[in-house]
């Protein structure tokens, strides 16, 4: 039978465990992963299967590294992310926790944009560091994103939107991500980008101020490439602030949503 | 004549334009984005698109916060 172990090709005599397996190519793993999921030594392998093995605490070589960082991916999903290319516009509390799941995925290129800078009353929400105010927030977070994942590749630019650059700094991406605050910016950036890229999909947040319940942030489709995370409603405002629970979960269906259009899914719904 | 609004039939006057519809609506044209027949129209060019009988309108309005 042929296993793909840590991403290597081996072939052995049928009926092996993936005990067994370990013992021969690297008897100290102790932590055993098979077809994305963790498995006891026991584990009967079959023809086709993926192995990983994994030492803790080991900091691994390069070459397995990136096999090692998505062994809990589903099998198939790592092949089609990889080859994939986001824009997010805007890195603040959407933008930067959706880069940071786009990345934990391993998504190929991340293309990440914005004029703004990391200041104290960002970190209720944003996903940023106190040694990191003062600095440019595409760049602070290309470092966050360079410790979590180094295999994604990251273009960032500081520098302001606008609706004479968008179409040339986004032109490779297959999926714009809108993850501005102001609901202006969020319009002049969709009716720019679908103008030039009709066919490609844009995921915008619309509402995720406040604390209201979380079930309240859905994902819709908008229009015909346009999808819309959010209670579409709670604006912030005066009394109503924007806040780590709620942001985050609006930032993460737009991540999911990504992900579904990259893999061929509706956002939506199941049907593929 | 007759449009689809949003998913659902709207009786209008002849030869209106979308911008003419959003100004009766009274939507803030600046925080909406506008599909119409499944292509999504600029702001400039909503007071030059008229309506026609039979048209699909989709008008999406964001709030701020991100």
């Amino acid at each position: 039978m042929q296993i793909k172990i840590n991403e290597q090709n081996y072939t052995f005599d049928d009926n092996l465990s993936a005990g067994e397996v370990r013992d021969r190519i690297k008897a100290d793993a102790d932590l055993l992963i098979v077809n994305g999921f963790p498995a006891s030594a026991e584990t009967l392998l079959h023809d086709g299967d993926l192995l990983i093995l994994i030492r803790r605490g080991e900091i691994p070589g390069a070459d397995e590294l990136d096999a090692l960082l998505t062994s809990r991916h589903t099998p198939g999903v790592q092949r089609v992310v990889k080859q994939s290319t986001v824009g997010v516009a805007g890195v603040g509390g959407l933008g930067s926790a959706i880069a940071i799941a786009l990345a934990r995925t391993g998504i190929g290129h991340l293309i990440i944009v914005d004029f703004d800078v990391v200041e104290p009353s960002n970190l209720n929400r944003q996903q940023y560091f106190i040694d990191q105010i003062g600095l440019p927030k595409v760049y602070a977070l290309r470092d966050t994103l360079a410790r979590i994942n180094p295999h994604v590749r990251v273009t960032a630019a500081h520098l302001r939107l606008t609706p004479a650059n968008i179409a040339e700094i986004f032109g490779h991406a297959m999926v714009l991500v809108e993850a501005f605050d102001l609901a202006e910016q969020k319009v002049m950036l969709v009716e720019t980008f679908a103008a030039r890229f009709p066919d490609r999909p844009i995921v915008t947040g619309s509402g995720m101020a406040g604390y209201g319940p979380a079930n309240s942030v859905q994902t819709h489709r908008a229009a015909a490439n346009l999808f819309l995370c959010g209670d579409g409603a709670t604006a912030a405002a005066p009394g109503t602030g924007l806040m780590a629970p709620r942001v985050g979960v609006a930032a993460h269906h737009q991540a999911n949503a990504v992900l579904r259009l990259l893999l061929g899914h509706d956002p939506v719904t199941e049907k593929a | 004549m007759e449009i689809t609004f949003n998913g659902k039939p709207r009786r209008l006057p002849k030869s209106i334009s979308i911008q003419e519809l959003l100004d009766q609506l009274q939507l803030d044209c600046r925080q909406v984005v506008v599909e119409h027949n499944r292509s999504i129209v600029s702001h400039q060019r909503l007071a030059e698109t008229p309506l026609n009988h039979g048209d699909t309108l989709e008008v999406i309005h964001f709030v701020g916060g991100g």
